[in-house]
């Protein structure tokens, strides 16, 4: 398959399921609103060291926000329930309660419940109030700047994470800027994050390593300066390799993210020394969904 | 199907406890069944059909031709809608679990006592203990909207636990007495002793009342941001209190009262 001349390959992207929520966050601007959402889904790139991939999926109007002002809406991802509970709260306490004239309400209704300020409503030493609301229960933490307004319980869904796609271009700025091209389309797309910086993410990684300590190590097929080192999955051309990776509520997202993102990157064609799409995959061995770039494409 | 309808067929000389009209008893039963209901009248109890001409089919729409010797309409009610056109007595939504009460006059005391969930709608005005507990008891309204269009008498929301009362006239005395939690609104004025021995919850005034107790301590003007979120929970019900929150944000907190737990609030619009 070939589109704009640049070369779809016959293969899959490979996810596996995890358990998400989403999050809204509101503050007296989005300036302020955007300071707690970035530190609240900093350091979430990958499940590996971080505890969970989290990104900022969209910035919602005061008309689409729980108390009528500007906010964002993040999603979050890990592997487990457990694990995504813990992270939510940490991050919840850490970055959004800290965060000047923050609140924090649950983006998803539907779900298993996980707390969101039923355990940090005891920063409030007592002094906490609890609002039962059209049947959702609310907190109002008393803090320096005033009060901090936190939704009890968020819900958690099953999703999908690790979809993927590779850009394979003929120099360094050129992947660059076909990724850019791909993120800014699938930052329009709901119920998906790309969770590593700027969306984009340079070291994909394989399976295994030499060194026994290491559970997953450098994707040496794809790294253009070993070309004539290793078992290469590159032709000469090929100068540069970088990766975006999507985290979405279904996997019906991520097809449409991924669509979209191609399409974006191919756009660009091979005068902007594009050449091929690619995804990372360990053989169908690792997840349940397969996500087959010319049937996305199709 | 028309609503099931329970006309006076004349005036009452005794008072009648209705509770045993509700969609929940009534669901099923055929005309004849529900005419034989055995209510209490004064010291006797009479039959449905000696007291109303009882017309329509529909046991989850209710309509009461009402008086103000009806008591206890739709105790206990879960599900369905009662409609008192005229007066009703006291007791109104007693222990009320789910579904609507609309009242197009006014109600006697303690209605919304020990309520639940669900909505009482009242047009008139509402006597005293609104959404109060029964007298001994200590657990007053614990969910649920009550709204009333016009005045509220003495001690609303003595022992309110949770839920919401919206008075878009003015409350009497003693409004929020012994409060647990919860909140009462009002948009008009309020009488003396206002959140005496208020434990938790909130008192939401839109007017300045003659005084505040002198045991609520002032805690300054603040925006608060529950107050918007809170009126446009009542978005959809036929209250005042939901178009207001785009201008009733920023209050006037009192906190107390300091002769109990002291962590009720008394917030004044400004």
């Amino acid at each position: 398959m070939n589109i704009n001349g640049v070369q779809i390959d016959a293969t899959f992207a490979e996810a596996f399921p995890m358990r998400a929520t989403r999050v809204i966050i509101t503050a007296q601007n989005l300036k302020w609103a955007y300071h707690a959402a970035q530190a609240m889904t900093g350091f979430a790139t990958s499940v590996i060291a971080c505890g969970c991939e989290a990104g900022i999926e969209r910035e919602l109007d005061p008309s689409e926000t729980p108390d009528g002002r500007p906010g964002i809406s993040a999603l979050i991802f890990a592997m487990g329930g457990k694990g995504l509970a813990k992270q939510v709260e940490t991050r919840a306490g850490q970055c959004v309660l800290t965060s000047p004239t923050s609140a924090l309400f649950a983006g998803i209704g539907e779900g298993e419940k996980i707390p969101l300020g039923k355990n940090l409503r005891f920063f409030g030493d007592g002094f906490q109030i609890s609002k039962r609301i059209n049947g959702k229960r609310y907190w109002r933490v008393p803090v320096m700047d005033g009060e901090f307004l936190c939704e009890d319980t968020t819900a958690m869904v099953k999703a999908v994470g690790g979809g993927n796609f590779l850009i394979l271009a003929e120099s360094q700025p050129q992947a660059l800027a076909a990724c850019e091209a791909a993120i800014e389309a699938m930052r329009k797309i709901p119920n998906v994050i790309m969770p590593f910086p700027g969306g984009v993410v340079r070291s994909g990684s394989k399976v295994g390593s030499k060194y026994k300590a290491l559970s997953a190590s450098t994707n040496d097929a794809f790294c253009p300066t070993l070309k004539g080192q290793t078992r290469t999955d590159l032709s000469p051309e090929i100068e540069s390799v970088m990766e975006i990776v999507i985290d979405g509520l279904t996997d019906e997202d991520i097809k449409k993210a991924m669509r979209v993102g191609i399409e974006a990157a191919c756009s660009l064609g091979t005068e902007n020394g594009i050449r091929r799409i690619g995804a990372g995959n360990y053989g169908g061995k690792l997840g349940p969904f397969l996500f087959h770039l010319q049937e996305i494409m199709a | 199907m028309t609503a099931l309808t329970f006309t006076l067929k004349a005036e009452l000389k005794q008072r009648v406890d209705v509770s045993p009209l509700t969609p929940d008893r009534l669901a099923g039963k055929p005309l004849g069944e529900i005419g034989a209901e055995r209510l209490q009248c004064g010291n006797r109890q009479v039959r449905a059909d000696e007291l109303f001409s009882i017309e329509g089919q529909n046991p989850d729409r209710l309509i009461f031709r009402g008086s103000r010797k009806l008591d206890y309409v739709g105790k206990g009610m879960s599900r369905g809608e009662i409609r008192v056109e005229g007066d009703a007595g006291s007791y109104l939504g007693q222990h009320l679990k789910g579904g609507r009460i609309v009242v197009d006059g006014n109600v006697d005391a303690y209605a919304a006592c020990e309520m639940k969930s669900g909505e009482i709608l009242i047009r008139g005005n509402a006597g005293d203990f609104l959404g109060a507990s029964l007298p001994g008891n200590k657990k007053g309204m614990s969910g649920g909207v009550v709204i009333v269009k016009g005045d509220a008498g003495d001690r609303c929301g003595d022992h309110l636990r949770r839920g919401a009362i919206l008075i878009e006239g003015n409350a009497g005395h003693y409004l929020g007495s012994r409060m647990t939690a919860g909140t009462i609104a009002v948009l008009g004025q309020v009488g003396d002793h206002l959140g005496y021995a208020m434990n938790r919850g909130t008192l939401l005034l839109a007017r300045t009342p003659a005084s505040v107790p002198p045991t609520f301590n002032d805690c300054g003007t603040h925006t608060l941001g529950f107050i918007p979120l809170l009126l446009n929970g009542f978005r959809g019900l036929e209250t005042r209190f939901s178009e207001m929150s785009d201008t009733l944000k920023r209050v006037r907190r009192y906190a107390g009262d300091m002769c109990g737990l002291g962590k009720g609030e008394i917030l004044i619009a400004i």
